[in-house]
């Protein structure tokens, strides 16, 4: 499912940011991503998700060694990959409706399709309501959840969240706790990076930490559930 | 809102937010006067190509020969004239060879020295027109053996003159085709700097949708399909606006030509322009949507 052996990562003219990553995830895993800030957190998804490709070492995300993969081929593999950020990244122009369908449009999926899926979606994130709005006439909780509407219209085989709850109340966070985790429920890899160590008390799992670009914590073997408390690694 | 839904995808979706970053009103406007130029040289290419085959199909087969002393006697009976008209008839490549009258060399020497010439008692020359049967037909040997013939008679050779104004024209051809593509040029260069401007306002849209993953030849296809329906719409306002100006300059050059004005608007211009007009909006969207694509799809490469 996602696998990285001996991966590095320097942005151009930089010194290294992740070093020497080894770990795998199973399919149908969840794993917290924890660490302080500037420990690479931001920059391991972004690995994951294709927003770069590894300077070094071999990284295999869904099955595709990503070095080797043409440029061409990596949007069809982006579309299998769901994505929440932090400041949610909605298209400010378009409804709700329609950020919420992008991901299907571009895929070119079918119109009528696309109505029934997003409704269902909307229903499912609580916004069926909102569906016209623009996203600056929703609040920051209702924000995020379409952002989730968006990164699972398309059912990812990987789901990735960069700080999903930092702009979220606690009753926000934990509603989007239980939205990932019957996601998860459902077989997407989901893999949440976060500070909130409430919420990660609150729903104990497998973590890969991160400190100065290093993986000091990681599980490598399939997690039958999430739910099991990750021993400490030293 | 809601009722946009039960629709099919609206055709225009505007995903990027396209309308606002690629403008309606500067790229159209920038692109209808490249077009009223690109219209202003068409018209140029046009016209002096008619003047090069209307100069060459009516001097190029014309010739005049004078004649001194046209009246007095050569061999056989033959007057001077009479002899050298019999000679040019009988050359293969002469259609016609007619001497004109008394009245037609008055008529055609009145403006310099007046009506009643002929009371002048000048020695005036006897003046053949000839028309050959294609124009540049080699007369050097004829030339030579009516001078033999006849001593003093010169071959007006228009030759040289008509190769000198088909390198004329032809250099007014180079000239508009230059004009025409400086012109498509900086068309292109307008669009680019547009589309750039488009990428930079819609960056993070652009990023956002990227991320999703589209693919480049989708993002590229969105900013072309926006930037081809701007330059035809240009293309068609700047051939619009050229027409006037197109049909005011032809009046003025009616003269040269063989058109009236009486034959209406329509017969004013030459047809191959008429046929030519309605492809510079067809040109324009084509500038305008490789010019988008290969902007987009360069800029595009900078994401991974």
């Amino acid at each position: 499912m996602v696998r990285f052996d001996d991966v590095g990562l320097s942005y151009a003219g930089h010194p290294e940011v992740l070093h020497d990553l080894n770990f795998e995830l199973a399919e149908g895993a969840f794993r917290w991503l924890l660490g302080p800030s500037g420990a690479g957190k931001t920059s391991l998804l972004r690995l994951m998700y294709l927003a770069v490709r590894p300077t070094r070492g071999r990284l295999s995300i869904l099955g595709a060694d990503v070095a080797s993969l043409r440029r061409r081929s990596l949007p069809r593999l982006r579309r299998r990959i769901g994505v929440v950020f932090q400041d949610f990244r909605l298209l400010g122009h378009l409804s709700v409706f329609d950020n919420a369908a992008l991901p299907l449009r571009l895929a070119g999926r079918p119109e009528g399709q696309i109505r029934a899926d997003v409704g269902e979606m909307l229903r499912w994130v609580g916004l069926a309501k909102k569906a016209d709005a623009r996203p600056a006439e929703l609040s920051g909780g209702e924000q995020q959840r379409a952002a989730i509407a968006r990164a699972v219209v398309v059912r990812p085989n990987l789901l990735l969240a960069d700080e999903p709850t930092g702009n979220l109340d606690e009753i926000q966070a934990e509603r989007l706790m239980q939205l990932f985790k019957e996601m998860n429920r459902l077989g997407t890899t989901v893999v949440v990076a976060t500070h909130n160590d409430a919420l990660v008390s609150r729903h104990p799992a497998r973590a890969l930490r991160l400190e100065r670009g290093r993986l000091i914590g990681t599980t490598c073997e399939p997690v039958a559930a999430y739910a099991l408390p990750e021993p400490e690694v030293q | 809102m809601m009722s946009r839904h039960n629709l099919l995808r609206p055709a225009g979706f505007d995903e990027l937010g396209l309308r606002r970053a690629l403008a309606d009103r500067m790229l159209p406007f920038l692109v209808a006067a490249m077009a009223f130029l690109a219209a202003l040289a068409l018209a140029g290419w046009i016209g002096a190509a008619s003047l090069a085959r209307l100069w060459q199909a009516g001097a190029g087969t014309s010739l005049t020969v004078q004649v001194p002393h046209p009246a007095d006697a050569a061999h056989g009976g033959e007057t001077r004239l009479e002899h050298v008209v019999g000679m040019l008839r009988e050359n293969p490549g002469v259609a016609s060879a007619r001497a004109l009258s008394a009245n037609e060399l008055n008529a055609l020497l009145e403006p310099w020295l007046g009506a009643g010439a002929d009371r002048l008692g000048l020695p005036l020359p006897g003046v053949i027109a000839v028309r050959l049967t294609e124009p540049g037909f080699p007369l050097g040997a004829l030339a030579e053996r009516v001078r033999e013939a006849v001593p003093g008679t010169r071959l007006e050779d228009q030759g040289i003159w008509i190769t000198r104004l088909a390198t004329l024209a032809q250099s007014l051809q180079l000239c508009a085709a230059a004009a025409l593509l400086v012109v498509a040029g900086v068309a292109a260069a307008v669009i680019a700097v547009a589309t750039r401007g488009g990428l930079a306002a819609r960056r993070e849209a652009i990023e956002i949708v990227h991320g999703l993953g589209a693919s480049d030849s989708y993002i590229a296809g969105q900013f072309a399909a926006r930037a081809t329906l701007l330059a035809a719409a240009g293309g068609i306002a700047g051939g619009v606006l050229a027409l006037p100006v197109l049909l005011g300059l032809a009046n003025l050059a009616a003269p040269f030509g063989t058109t009236s004005e009486q034959a209406g608007a329509f017969a004013m211009l030459p047809v191959g322009l008429w046929l030519l007009l309605p492809g510079l909006p067809m040109v324009a969207a084509a500038i305008g949507f490789t010019t988008a694509q290969a902007t987009v799809r360069r800029w595009l490469r900078q994401l991974p």
